[in-house]
């Protein structure tokens, strides 16, 4: 681009001009540098330096109160063979499997039946949308509730159609992860409806009408039309769900703190527990690069996605 | 579709034909629009019971809160909970720190995101290419990655437990600058080349022209900002391990984990908890899901 500042004609012998313009550029370089420095700095000192530190925590066996020691691979060894590493993997990755297609097939299923015109629409948007933009550290206090073995309603409610965990639906180890997970699905799918039904509303009203006068039914227009025309969405709503879920906290430090047995321990749960109460900052660092390497490569194939989302149908 | 044909007699003959197949098809429409204004009412009440719930208990009595079977209505209604949350916990405490540091956050990052925004956008020079991406890149880091040494370095300028510990690491946000980077390239370039022309400093056109027009990108932004503050739970967690400097959040869970449950006073402080946020998104509902489903970010 090139930048229109005025520049006097060039009489005389002098390379006046460009000198100018060279000057200038500068000047607006220095401005550049001006308006990015309060952000820059801050990005710097509080994520890119303790993005580093991390690194460096991660081989040492920093715990707060102790100086740092080198220990080389260590953390990653003890990791790699603790059996409460792999217990949190195996919840996350199984949290993650579970809930992200769930969320994303009700999420499609709310978009399809909400973009149909009928009186009570908005009211039914608002209400799926809404838990999305509530705190989920505060409304797991009222799941907390809902599911109590005693005075919870939805827990009475399940009674009736003969779902009763012994010991209550958040001390139950077989239903502890299910009450976590179905808040985690509650939680996002009004979200990811919202990205669908944006990705409904593009799609141009005469391919269905094509395609009904070619004699396709209903679940045929679906299939050749609206999930096709859909990929793009659901590329970026399953990429958004992974990336969520792999990071699963609040809910479940609120309702379960990651019990019973560490049932609902997630990787996220157990860099809390072992950074904040065992207050393992080296062992914990290593734990959060296993998360970072799978967040990493999800935001790529997101950032992927944005690049390329000016696909016309 | 066909317009103005003049109708012929194998038009009509078709037409007369189809008729009571449209019928039927009205028919079928009209109740199909009806089940699904039924259905659709279940589910959005549904997702909404763990509200509902919040709610009504928020104004039950104790004895009607732990009596069995329980029930969605309240028998009789009480204001107690809600004068106890001000005297159990330091309620007001919390709620002032979580105002404090959710619009402190706020505020401050719009104006630095769209600071940096404006360089990267409209100020040529060498090096915006790299930037930008680093930028990107942070972006993508998960932010429990740095929790650790972000606290380690925060409790060493002593700066955990109090209000400026949480707010400085949040005072600028990549997801921010990308945002409004991208909306200030969308921008025309007419008025602020004139006013470089008529010899505006850099400064008065970010703050005479660009900002005034993006008003929609910055209230959005803020509103994901405030949002995304108001509700965290994590960071506050761990940067207060006294109720006084927590946030709603965190001071929520703290007391839960604490006392033996009690839920008229949890649902009564989680209530006033919500909603300002609830009533903030009812009335701006339609350009914040606008953002939203533009974005698709965040």
């Amino acid at each position: 681009m090139t930048t229109t500042i005025a520049v006097p004609p060039a009489t005389g012998t002098s390379s006046a001009a460009p000198r100018r313009r060279l000057r200038a550029s500068g000047r607006r370089a220095l401005t550049a540098w001006l308006f990015l420095a309060p952000s820059l700095i801050i990005l710097v000192a509080f994520t890119l330096y303790p993005m580093i530190q991390a690194v460096y925590l991660s081989f040492t066996d920093y715990n707060l109160i102790r100086a740092a020691e080198f220990v080389g691979l260590s953390n990653y060894v003890e990791l790699f063979q603790s059996a409460p590493f792999w217990n949190a993997f195996t919840n996350t990755v199984v949290y993650a499997l579970v809930v992200t297609p769930v969320t994303v097939i009700l999420a499609l299923l709310f978009a399809i039946m909400l973009n149909q015109a009928f009186h009570g629409r908005a009211f039914a948007r608002t209400a799926i949308f809404l838990p999305f933009i509530v705190s989920l550290g505060i409304i797991a206090i009222a799941w907390a509730f809902l599911l109590d073995p005693n005075i919870g309603l939805l827990s009475y409610w399940l009674g009736f159609v003969g779902i009763v965990p012994e010991q209550g639906w958040l001390s139950d180890p077989r239903y502890a992860m299910g009450a976590v997970m179905l808040v985690g699905v509650w939680k996002n799918v009004g979200f990811y409806m919202v990205i669908y039904l944006a990705g409904l509303q593009s799609i141009p009203v005469d391919m269905y009408e094509a395609a009904r006068l070619d004699g396709a039914g209903p679940w045929q227009r679906f299939r050749s039309i609206t999930l096709p025309l859909l990929s793009n969405q659901t590329l970026l709503v399953m990429v958004l769900a992974l990336i969520a879920t792999l990071q699963a906290f609040d809910q479940i430090y609120v309702m379960t703190r990651g019990g019973p047995f560490f049932r609902t321990e997630t990787l996220v749960m157990l860099i809390y527990r072992e950074g904040f109460q065992e207050l393992r900052f080296g062992y914990a660092s290593a734990i959060s690069f296993v998360l970072l390497i799978f967040v990493f490569i999800l935001s790529m194939i997101q950032f992927g996605y944005l690049r390329r989302k000016q696909v016309t149908y | 579709m066909a317009v103005t044909a003049l109708p012929t007699v194998e038009d009509d003959r078709a037409a007369a034909a189809r008729r009571p197949a449209r019928g039927r098809a009205a028919r079928l429409q009209r109740s199909t629009s009806w089940l699904l204004a039924i259905v659709s009412t279940i589910i959005g009440l549904l997702m909404l019971l763990p509200i509902i719930w919040m709610v009504f208990t928020a104004f039950k009595p104790e004895a009607d809160i732990v009596s069995y079977p329980p029930t969605l209505w309240p028998r009789e209604l009480t204001l107690d909970h809600f004068i106890d949350v001000w005297n159990r916990i330091p309620f007001a405490r919390l709620y002032i720190n979580t105002i404090i540091f959710a619009g402190g956050v706020t505020v401050i990052s719009l104006l630095f995101d769209s600071m940096a925004a404006y360089a990267l956008a409209r100020l040529p020079f060498k090096g915006r290419g790299v930037v930008f991406v680093g930028i990107l890149l942070l972006l993508m880091l998960p932010f429990q990655v740095t929790l650790i040494p972000l606290y380690d370095m925060l409790n060493g300028m002593g700066l955990t437990n109090t209000l400026p510990g949480l707010i400085i690491p949040r005072m600028t946000n990549a997801f921010g600058i990308f945002f409004l980077t991208q909306f200030f390239l969308s921008l025309p370039k007419d008025l602020e080349e004139a006013a470089r022309v008529d010899g505006a400093s850099e400064w008065r056109i970010y703050s005479g022209i660009i900002m005034p027009l993006a008003k929609p990108a910055l209230l959005t932004l803020g509103l994901f900002h405030f949002q995304y503050n108001w509700n965290d739970l994590l960071w506050p967690l761990v940067m207060s391990s006294e109720v006084q400097t927590s946030t709603l959040p965190a001071g929520l869970a703290l007391f839960m984990g604490q006392h033996v449950v009690e839920y008229g006073l949890l649902m009564a402080g989680s209530l006033l908890a919500l909603l300002p946020v609830i009533v903030f998104f009812l009335l701006i509902q339609k350009s914040f899901v606008a953002g939203i489903a533009t974005t698709g970010l965040k």
